[in-house]
């Protein structure tokens, strides 16, 4: 008997181990994450990261161009959310010029960053599914993600990097038909919501793929500063929008989309489902901060009025941040009263999310690695800077 | 049944036996090419319809050169080896895999009046031939010097191997029902109105009801599990693009990627042929008498195909990819138990006869 | 609480590890601490209930002319309190011990300020390149750094 369960025992099995490169040319990593994986047969023992091939620097060419000429490095960190990269470097300058904007500014950068954040979480689900196998859901989401770019693209002039923020204002005024384009956009996400629920997250398969894979508990996301998405699947009630209202966030109705334990609908608290389940709950909750914020848009008023020629900074130093669509996004401005920032560090969220992955990967199977890397929403832009 | 051998006949009596059997080897690769473009067609524009798009356009009408232009894109490809690859059996794998599944055709009869060969044994012929695609994916996997590669084979041994057992287990039950192993007779027992399919229980009057659930589940199994050995999703895990790349394939490029594309579906329509054969009554007309000449019987057994292998490519578009260890559970742990129940049933459906 | 509360705080239970508070003209205030005694400060500052801070929002280096400084921004989800600590190293010779068995975000901060102020993090477990190569020469953030002409023989 002892010997027979001996031979069973996994630990006992002399098995090779095989090291193999995923990416950084790999489908499913997402740009060019290089993982460096240790398998032992289909399961992962060892995972190991390795980040910057898409390093530009972005804080090196921050300490070389003046306060406005930064706005468009922003946008091309964290590219599928271009909107909500520029708006906490954007509160940052303005909080140490001591800069106040118009209540139609403020609302139309909110209108701004919650169209992204639909576009951007459209993107992650149907990149999750795809990375399931699961094609068809893929292509419905981007074919909505394109009616929101287009949305932004009548407002900036551009589709992905828009450039549209700026210290005091916005660069562009609205177009006429703003929000009669974000109503028929609203109405066209809850019907695409509701298709992709039925046919990728409330299947079969898809659930026994993700659920209770890649469980993150919630003091280690904790540790790891896990924010965003990440973080509210994993029980930690922590969304800038409503713990520190900035801007006029606390003028909306909307719920922050926590998983807590007990209230799963499937799986557990922490695990990859729920984290895809986070944002297809918050797509709804930006919907509706859409619709009341297009209700109280203003028609009248230039934004384009407070933008100063040159931004006239004094001394000192300033965190901001916001909610982007990974997590939190901050920027750390250090200025020395010139024109240009003596110090522009930049938080990002992916590049904080993705460090626990080596961590809720060990043991895992080779398909549940992908899953989980899926799961976390990394854009490998905004992971190397 | 005497009428299997017409064409061959036909050509034998008036040039020689030996040109009379390269003839009829010949006729299912002249099916297999233009079924593979219209398949690829089909599976392009049912995605494209699933997926809220338009498909291919550009290329003719309505895009319907776009297979003939991926076939000459294919041909125009520079076909590498690698260098770690081991060279003879790297470029034997594709050809043996299209062996594999060109061989299977060799007992499919298309009418009563044309199969290319009638053996006695043409079920379990058709089941044996088709496992060598497991050999040559090996092969193909092993010999490339690649780890995915490698990966995706192991994967897919593990997983055809084991799909081959409830996929038994459903014809051993056809083959109790009609008590033969040849593919004709099976046929021929199936003959008659639609309701006289093995999928209903075959031949009989209405006491024959209580076993028709158990048939049914028999087919469903039967379908899943050739899904499964096709390596189509939810099973193709074996070359599951966002984990292994292209699984066996990944070195592959060219004409010799282009075989393994081609196999693929002609393993679909094996597969589905076999469906067609066992459980909808291959080549014979649903409606009894009505429409059942030789011509007619070539129609039906087509449409009944293409609907398996439509099924087939709806499944594709609709489902994720299930997990290597999900893949063994279902296959292990509820297939087989049902199948072997169903099998049960439908020998005892036989005794009570 | 406010910057200056966590200061008194602090002061009262570790005396001399922490300076003083700084006021700059504009933006948020911060409390210099010994470098010395980093790893008590953020022990402190994580374990003490009044404090908790549990979250390690960004870990920075920065490169202040003589001195290289690191800074924590610190946040506590149970209680809401934000602050910002910041340690002076010298510039020959920066050598700090690791925050990151305190909280496992510095891991990444950590390499990465390694990796572009050559700011020595003592006991950190793994303390290499994350964002250059692996071979990279030089620390691309200090003030005084030069840009190579060429990389592996490659004109950069």
């Amino acid at each position: 008997m002892n010997e027979t369960k001996k031979i069973i025992e996994y630990s006992q099995i002399d098995s090779d181990r095989m090291r193999i490169n995923v990416g950084p040319q790999h489908p499913s990593t997402h740009g060019v994450f290089r993982a460096e994986v240790e398998i032992d047969g289909e399961i992962v023992t060892e995972l190991v990261p390795h980040i910057g091939y898409l390093h530009r620097c972005f804080e090196k060419h921050c300490e070389k161009r003046n306060f406005h000429q930064i706005v468009p490095y922003t946008d091309r960190l964290d590219y599928v959310s271009s909107m909500n990269n520029e708006w906490p470097y954007i509160m940052a300058v303005e909080k140490l010029a001591g800069i106040e904007v118009s209540e139609k500014v403020e609302i139309l950068r909110v209108i701004c960053a919650e169209l992204n954040r639909i576009a951007n979480h459209e993107l992650c689900v149907a990149t999750f599914g795809l990375d399931c196998g699961a094609f068809t859901p893929f292509l419905w989401l981007f074919r909505d993600r394109e009616f929101a770019l287009a949305i932004l693209e009548k407002l900036s002039g551009g589709r992905l990097l828009y450039n549209y923020f700026a210290v005091g204002g916005m660069q562009k005024d609205i177009y006429p038909e703003l929000k009669k384009d974000i109503k028929a956009f609203v109405k066209r996400v809850r019907e695409t919501v509701v298709e992709v629920n039925n046919v990728l997250t409330y299947n079969k398969i898809f659930v026994n793929r993700t659920a209770n894979v890649g469980i993150l508990p919630k003091d280690v996301a904790l540790s790891y500063a896990c924010s965003g998405p990440v973080a509210r699947a994993s029980g930690i009630d922590y969304d800038l929008r409503k713990n520190e209202p900035y801007s006029v966030y606390n003028r909306f109705d909307f719920k922050t989309s926590v998983i807590r334990e007990g209230e799963e609908r499937h799986g557990c608290v922490g695990d990859s489902w729920n984290r895809n389940w986070v944002r297809v709950l918050e797509m709804e909750e930006s919907c509706k901060i859409l619709e009341q914020a297009i209700e109280i848009l203003p028609e009248e008023g230039d934004v384009t009025a407070g933008i100063p020629k040159k931004v006239k900074v004094p001394k000192g130093e300033v965190y901001a941040h916001a909610e982007s669509p990974k997590g939190e996004m901050g920027y750390y401005v250090v200025s020395n009263g010139k024109d240009i920032p003596e110090r522009c560090r930049c938080r990002s969220a992916s590049f904080v999310n993705l460090a626990c992955l080596p961590d809720i990967v060990r043991g895992t199977m080779f398909a549940d690695m992908i899953v989980i890397l899926a799961s976390i929403d990394i854009v490998l832009g905004d992971v190397d800077r | 049944m005497e009428t299997t051998y017409y064409i061959y006949n036909l050509i034998a009596n008036s040039t020689t036996e030996l040109i009379a059997a390269v003839i009829v080897a010949i006729i299912p690769l002249l099916f297999i090419l233009p079924y593979a473009l219209v398949a690829i067609y089909g599976e392009l524009k049912i995605s494209a319809f699933m997926q809220d798009k338009l498909g291919p356009m550009r290329t003719g009408p309505y895009g319907l050169l776009q297979p003939i232009a991926e076939v000459f894109k294919l041909l125009q490809k520079e076909d590498i080896t690698p260098d770690a690859a081991d060279k003879p059996l790297f470029n034997i794998a594709p050809v043996l895999i299209f062996v594999g599944s060109y061989a299977a055709f060799a007992v499919i009869p298309f009418s009563s009046y044309f199969a290319p060969s009638g053996l006695n044994v043409g079920i379990f012929f058709a089941m044996a031939i088709s496992s060598l695609a497991v050999i040559a994916i090996m092969m193909g996997g092993w010999s490339s010097g690649n780890k995915f590669a490698l990966l995706g084979a192991f994967r897919s041994v593990a997983q055809i191997v084991s799909y081959e057992i409830p996929a038994a287990m459903a014809v051993l039950g056809i083959a109790a029902m009609a008590n033969t192993l040849n593919i004709n007779t099976i046929i021929e027992s199936q003959s008659g109105w639609f309701w006289n399919w093995f999928l209903f229980g075959g031949q009989g009057g209405i006491e024959k009801i209580w076993v028709i659930p158990f048939t049914v589940v028999m087919c469903v199994i039967y379908f899943i599990s050739s899904l499964a050995e096709c390596n189509r999703t939810p099973f193709d895990l074996v070359e599951g693009e966002s984990e292994l790349v292209a699984g066996y394939a990944t070195e592959y490029s060219g004409m010799k990627y282009a075989m393994f594309y081609l196999a693929e579906y002609a393993n679909m329509f094996v597969a589905a042929a076999l469906i067609t054969i066992l459980f909808l009554g291959g080549w014979s007309s649903p409606l009894g008498d009505i429409l059942n000449g030789p011509i007619w019987q070539l129609a039906w057994f087509v449409i009944k195909t293409m609907s398996i292998v439509f099924l087939q490519i709806w499944v594709r578009w609709t489902l994720p990819r299930i997990r290597v260890d999900q893949l063994m559970f279902v296959c292990w742990k509820v297939f087989l138990p049902i199948s072997f129940v169903c099998f049960l049933a439908m020998a005892l459906a036989r005794m009570v006869q | 609480m406010t910057t200056k509360e966590i200061f008194d705080t602090m002061k009262q239970y570790l005396g001399n590890d922490v300076i003083e508070v700084v006021t700059p003209d504009a933006g948020d205030e911060y409390i210099v601490v010994n470098a010395e005694k980093i790893l008590d400060v953020a022990q402190f500052c994580r374990d003490f209930d009044e404090f908790a801070f549990d979250y390690l929002t960004l870990l920075s280096g920065i490169d202040c002319g003589e001195t290289l400084g690191v800074v924590y921004h610190l946040f506590s989800t149970k209680n809401h309190n934000k602050v910002v600590l910041k340690a002076f190293v010298p510039r020959e010779n920066p050598t700090l011990h690791t925050v990151e068995r305190i909280w496992r975000a510095a891991d990444w901060h950590e390499r990465e300020t390694y990796d572009m102020f050559g700011i020595v993090f003592q006991e950190h477990h793994n303390l290499i390149r994350i964002l250059c190569p692996y071979d990279w020469e030089g620390y691309p953030l200090r003030k005084d750094y030069v840009a190579p002409t060429e990389y592996h023989g490659m004109p950069v």
